[in-house]
């Protein structure tokens, strides 16, 4: 009955709850799923659902809702899924300022918070949290390996260009505290611009040897097409942010052997990520994104957390997540004493293989890498 | 600062400008014609993005895109007023802006529905792909050219058929007094759907044209539709002419702005604190135009009181 079958399938996509195994672990996943954000959203929530199925011993349930990337509705949810779904661990936001809206609150509970993306530097330092996890980065980090790759490559003058605001901010700061030679012009655009003529023209006449640009999402997109027409050969750097699996195939051929970097990629050698990337493609048909994969890692640090203790002994249960006892499709990985990663970061090259556009990693820009603020953090 | 920089960022400015006429040129049509305050134009925008990639990627050919824009946008606008539109004109604006703000969800999810979450891939036709040299030493993208030349054909294809056609006459006689013109037996319905169908159309190609320079994404039309209502407050409400003043002016201003402003402040102030100030000011900057203007002339440019 293909119509019983369309229903079932309207009806599984508009509840967006899925029902596990009812067990003693209850997740709640605020994420993005509609709107302009919705595919990082939607690969977190697919690589961390991976990892759950391929963990059909452990009984976690998930509760997932969308957040459609307002702050007042990513606080509603929390406030939902802490006080009448009764969750023990939420997860799931993407962007900085949801996070910030949503983690103080939901710590202060007693609640735990692993953050598959979002790592503002407010909760990597001063205010920094026992029940706070990020398994992705701190905001800076993708910025200082760009910063250090800028050195390596023999870079001496850089034009920045970040959209104004606090993360486009912070992350000029990034690149800023590991890269040492000159800056050629510093230019923040409008959040949300999408036409870059008048910064790609004032590239043109900066006589920089090397432009870094943090413009996450379609504002990244508009960017690189740009330039690419523009006829201006300065080479580009970015974070993995605007060269992700999810948007290099709209972005095309402007970006063929764009350097970006990143903590994770899908030529990594290590066998849980061949596994991964294998049954990432298997599942959903499409290659991980960098966000599937820390979607992926922070279900298995939650598996990994559950399997040695129980939620309801809070201390056992951070302890068991601080040591991090799992296999990162990273490689490397472990928790700083404020609860962010410490790895490695490497250099990608956007490539093409057949007829999709995707990354491969060239470099190691920084190895063990903490954050910033790890020193500020007490507790 | 060379002469020559300034001139690509007016041209740059220029090529901004009429693309927001596309959309604004529409919005000013519907508003001046029905009285309609009409959110959902972005996503006749959007609808005429994702037709032409969806179409040159199947096809190959930019150009059956940008027919397959115009007409997706036009089907797209017929339907929304025939099944929508056509029951609000009586209602009040608020009653307007609600039933029109719901078809932007509609729009922006059933677009999601069918292309998915992530971006769709547009380039710039091969032949355009590449940078020309004007006199003085410009090296300036030949497809923005071609935008500022097909953006200034459309605006005089329009004044021609508002002025010199019997349809822009009709037009043109709804906008001064309905009951009158329905009255002397014309179709006012048919009319209207016209109408609606040409301003969707024109946002259609603009979106078209527009993303093959930046993302096909959803919810790509919002932003231009605030640029557009400011154009089109600026420039007077239900005004052609006005909506074209008006989106030079304020591509002009915002592009000038943010490349001049920061070096501007930076005269006085250090580096960083110019470039904040400045970038601040320059992203403020057409919204004092609008305001400056309203000052002198509280009805735009080219408004009638």
């Amino acid at each position: 009955m293909p119509t019983t079958k369309t229903l079932l399938a309207a009806l599984l996509s508009c509840t967006l709850a899925v029902p596990a195994l009812a067990g003693p672990l209850k997740v709640g996943m605020i994420t993005t799923l509609s709107g302009g954000g919705a595919g990082l959203g939607t690969d977190v929530r697919d690589g961390f659902l991976l990892a759950l199925k391929q963990a059909p011993d452990i009984d976690i349930e998930v509760v997932i809702e969308d957040d459609q990337q307002k702050p007042d509705i990513a606080v509603q949810l929390a406030d939902k899924m802490i006080q009448s779904d009764k969750v023990d661990v939420l997860t799931g936001i993407i962007w900085s300022n949801l996070a910030m809206a949503v983690i103080p609150a939901a710590t202060a509970q007693g609640k735990f918070y692993l953050s598959p993306n979002a790592g503002p530097s407010a909760l990597a330092g001063k205010g920094c949290h026992p029940l706070y996890f990020n398994v992705a980065w701190q905001n800076d980090n993708l910025h200082e390996a760009a910063g250090a790759y800028a050195n390596d490559a023999g870079y001496t003058n850089s034009f920045l260009l970040a959209p104004n605001y606090p993360a486009g901010q912070d992350a000029l700061t990034g690149y800023k505290r590991m890269y040492q030679g000159d800056i050629a012009e510093e230019v923040f655009t409008q959040l949300g611009q999408t036409d870059y003529a008048a910064e790609i023209a004032q590239i043109r006449a900066s006589g920089a040897d090397s432009v870094y640009f943090f413009l996450p999402g379609g504002m990244g997109i508009s960017f690189l097409k740009q330039y690419a027409g523009s006829g201006v050969d300065i080479p580009v750097i970015g974070p993995a942010f605007s060269f992700d699996q999810g948007i290099l195939q709209a972005v095309g051929e402007a970006a063929l052997g764009v350097k970006n970097t990143s903590q994770w990629s899908k030529d990594l050698d290590n066998p849980a990520n061949q596994a991964f990337v294998e049954s990432f493609q298997a599942e959903y048909g499409r290659l991980p994104s960098l966000y599937a994969s820390q979607g992926f890692d922070t279900a298995n640090l939650l598996i990994s957390a559950a399997k040695t203790a129980d939620v309801t002994d809070p201390d056992a249960f951070q302890a068991a997540l601080e040591a991090a006892d799992f296999d990162s499709v990273r490689g490397n990985f472990r928790f700083a004493s404020n609860h962010h990663p410490i790895q490695d970061i490497y250099v990608r090259e956007v490539i093409r293989e057949g007829d999709i556009y995707t990354n491969r990693i060239v470099a190691t820009a920084l190895t063990d890498h903490s954050d910033a603020y790890v020193a500020e953090c007490e507790m | 600062m060379p002469v020559s920089l300034v001139i690509e960022q007016a041209l740059n400015g220029l090529q901004f400008g009429v693309m927001i006429f596309l959309m604004a040129a529409g919005l000013t049509l519907i508003f001046g014609v029905m009285g309609l305050i009409n959110l959902a134009h972005g996503s006749f925008f959007m609808t005429g993005a994702f037709a032409c990639a969806a179409t040159a990627a199947a096809t190959g050919s930019f150009l059956l895109g940008l027919a397959a824009s115009l007409a997706a946008a036009a089907a797209a606008g017929a339907l929304v007023e025939v099944a929508v539109i056509r029951r609000l004109y009586a209602r009040d604006h608020l009653d307007q802006v609600l039933a029109t703000f719901a078809l932007i969800l509609i729009f922006s999810e059933g677009t999601r529905w069918l292309f998915g979450s992530f971006p769709l891939y547009l380039d710039v036709p091969q032949a355009l792909a590449r940078g020309v040299m004007l006199p003085g030493g410009i090296q300036y993208p030949l497809y923005r050219l071609v935008v500022i030349v097909v953006g200034l054909c459309v605006a005089s294809g329009l004044w021609l058929l508002i002025h010199r056609t019997r349809l822009g006459m009709r037009i043109r006689a709804g906008e001064s007094d309905r009951e009158m013109i329905a009255a002397l037996g014309v179709n006012i319905a048919g009319l209207y759907t016209a109408v609606f169908a040409i301003g969707a159309a024109l946002a259609g190609l603009a979106g078209a044209l527009v993303g093959a320079l930046q993302s096909v994404q959803v919810g790509m039309g919002e932003p231009v539709l605030i640029l557009a209502f400011v154009v089109i407050v600026i420039g007077g409400i239900g005004s052609i002419r006005g909506a074209l003043i008006g989106s030079i002016l304020v591509g002009l201003t915002d592009t000038l702005g943010r490349f001049l402003l920061p070096s501007a402040f930076g005269l006085f102030l250090d580096p960083s604190a110019a470039t904040a100030f400045g970038s601040a000011l320059a992203s403020m900057l057409i919204y004092i135009l609008m305001a400056v203007v309203l000052i002198f002339r509280p009805n735009g440019l080219f408004g009638v009181a």
